[in-house]
């Protein structure tokens, strides 16, 4: 394409933008974006705000996401310990709309042919694409754990790791669960999303049993070999606080569940019954990648040149998030999804411009865990640069660490996290 | 104009149009850098209303610098920052100081 074909494109795209803009928010589904970003949450969101941003709202972005708005999974365990409301997670996707010029679509996309470069969304329409941004969190593979999925159907055995309602229905069964009763909660071997998360749950739990129901026991069924994430921070915790309330058990990998006798059968270790069972299965890159045919590796993640985040399967799909095959030390958390999609964001802006995209691109990672409902908080965080040599992200030397021991100051600066970076996605 | 004329002159303009996408291809990758603050200090340095940690938009140069040094050596005590330091260069820290301190603040 010569400069001047790309300048005309690049204007009809403006101009097309600002007609969005000025019919407000529009219900009409566009044949055509610049890029297609699908899926809205902390990957896919960014990407579309930055897209715009970083290319002077010149670059015409749809997003489709089906759900109404934006559930925060980081901060989602205090509201399972009773310290936060789930609407204090929420964010509309309105202000994408409104204040950036997104499109945003409330839909699935039910299929995506790369080689036309066209999406079909479940109800029927197709968009076209010159970019598509793919962020589509994980899916959970039921299948590991026999009699899960109908568990889960039923209501029985839930397992928030997907924020929103199951995360109010875990509430209220711990709520509803009698003082002296027992909450399980099992953990797939990793890769998973959100590493230190089902330490962080059941470090809540713990807390609000002892405050609440003291006669109450925790238990963590953990299939890795010790805790994956933070593991000195956490077990200290649980030695000094939590001593006769929770307890973790290593090397339980979950196979099976029993519902109505409240059981989780496992690998090699006996059956645990529980009042409470939170089984998480395996995870793997959410359903319309693997789909598409991008899951190539082990069936499971996703494969991306680091430096544009696009898939090694398919040409201008740029993946992003937990779905992706993750490089040495980078964790599946939202604000590592937040980094990449700041880095393809850049990388997708130049390549539309013809410019040369950037050989040297940075990723930050702070993620901030509650040892307890709200009081204390440790963190983890990482800066990676790409190592042109080696095709990947590596930790900057030196860099990076974990807090020295639980504190208030960080719970301070845990919400203050969060708040901001749902705005760095969503406003 | 003849041939001989307008040809110096496409030549000179596509150099000129080489050096201005280089020019916004190292504007985009600085700004794509400055991203790398936003998740916690918010987008383009403006921190969020009550934010706990301070917005980076006009803040001035030597400021930015040496607290960024400060934090890398240590000299200034933090529960994060003296780890996220570490991971920039001084070349990085040059470059973010003098983009945040062009920013209007709000």
């Amino acid at each position: 394409m010569s400069m001047l074909q790309r300048r005309h494109l690049l204007q009809g795209a403006a101009s097309l933008a600002a007609l969005g803009l000025a019919g407000c928010a529009t219900t009409s589904v566009p044949s055509k974006a610049r890029v297609l970003v699908v899926g809205g949450g902390y990957g896919g969101a960014t990407a579309a705000k930055y897209i715009r941003l970083l290319s002077d709202y010149k670059i015409e972005v749809v997003l489709v996401e089906p759900s109404e708005a934006f559930v925060s999974c980081p901060i989602s365990n205090l509201v399972l310990g009773g310290a936060r409301q789930i609407q204090e997670l929420t964010v509309p996707y309105a202000a994408l709309q409104s204040r950036h010029g997104v499109t945003v679509v409330r839909d699935y996309v039910a299929s995506i042919d790369a080689d036309k470069r066209v999406a079909t969304l479940a109800s029927g329409p197709t968009i076209a694409y010159d970019k598509l941004v793919l962020s589509p969190g994980i899916e959970l593979m039921w299948d590991s754990v026999a009699g899960l999925k109908e568990a889960n159907a039923a209501g029985q055995i839930l397992q928030a790791w997907k924020a929103g309602p199951e995360t109010v229905a875990l509430r209220r069964q711990l709520e509803a669960m009698p003082d002296g009763g027992v909450y399980a909660i099992t953990i797939p071997e990793a890769p998973y999303r959100c590493p230190p998360g089902p330490y962080e749950r059941a470090s809540v739990i713990a807390s609000y049993f002892k405050q609440a129901k003291p006669r109450s026991k925790v238990l963590v069924l953990d299939a890795n070999q010790d805790v994956t994430s933070k593991g000195p921070l956490f077990k200290k915790v649980w030695a000094e606080q939590y001593k006769g309330i929770l307890e973790y058990r290593p090397q339980h990998k979950a196979v099976a569940v029993d519902a109505k006798a409240g059981t989780v059968k496992f690998e090699v270790q006996d059956d645990v019954k529980a009042d409470v069972l939170n089984v998480l299965p395996s995870m793997r890159a959410g359903a319309i990648a693997v789909k598409t045919g991008l899951a190539n590796s082990n069936g499971r993640w996703v494969n991306v040149n680091y430096l544009n985040f696009e898939s090694t399967a398919a040409k201008h799909i740029h993946v992003l998030g937990d779905a992706i095959q993750v490089a040495p030390l980078m964790p599946k958390s939202g604000h590592m999804a937040n980094s990449h999609a700041k880095v393809a964001a850049a990388a997708i802006v130049a390549e539309l411009n013809g410019w040369e995209i950037n050989t040297a691109p940075m990723l930050t990672n702070t993620c901030y865990s509650y040892v307890d409902t709200g009081k204390n908080v440790i963190h983890v965080a990482s800066v990676h640069e790409y190592v042109a040599a080696e095709k990947t992200f590596k930790t900057v030397a030196g860099s990076g660490g974990v807090s020295a021991a639980p504190n208030e100051l960080e719970a301070t600066y845990a919400w203050n996290w969060a708040r901001t970076i749902w705005s760095d996605a969503l406003a | 104009m003849t041939l001989r004329a307008i040809l110096p002159a496409a030549l000179l303009a596509l150099g000129a149009g080489n050096a201005l996408a280089q020019d916004a291809s190292k504007a985009l990758h600085l700004k794509a850098l400055a991203a790398t603050c936003a998740n916690c200090h918010g987008t383009g340095g403006r921190a969020i209303e009550g934010s706990a940690v301070p917005g980076l938009a006009g803040m001035p140069a030597a400021y930015f610098s040496e607290q960024m040094k400060a934090f890398k050596s240590g000299a200034r005590q933090a529960t994060v920052m003296h780890q996220l330091a570490k991971g920039y260069s001084e070349a990085q820290i040059e470059q973010l100081a003098a983009y945040f301190s062009a920013l209007p603040r709000n």
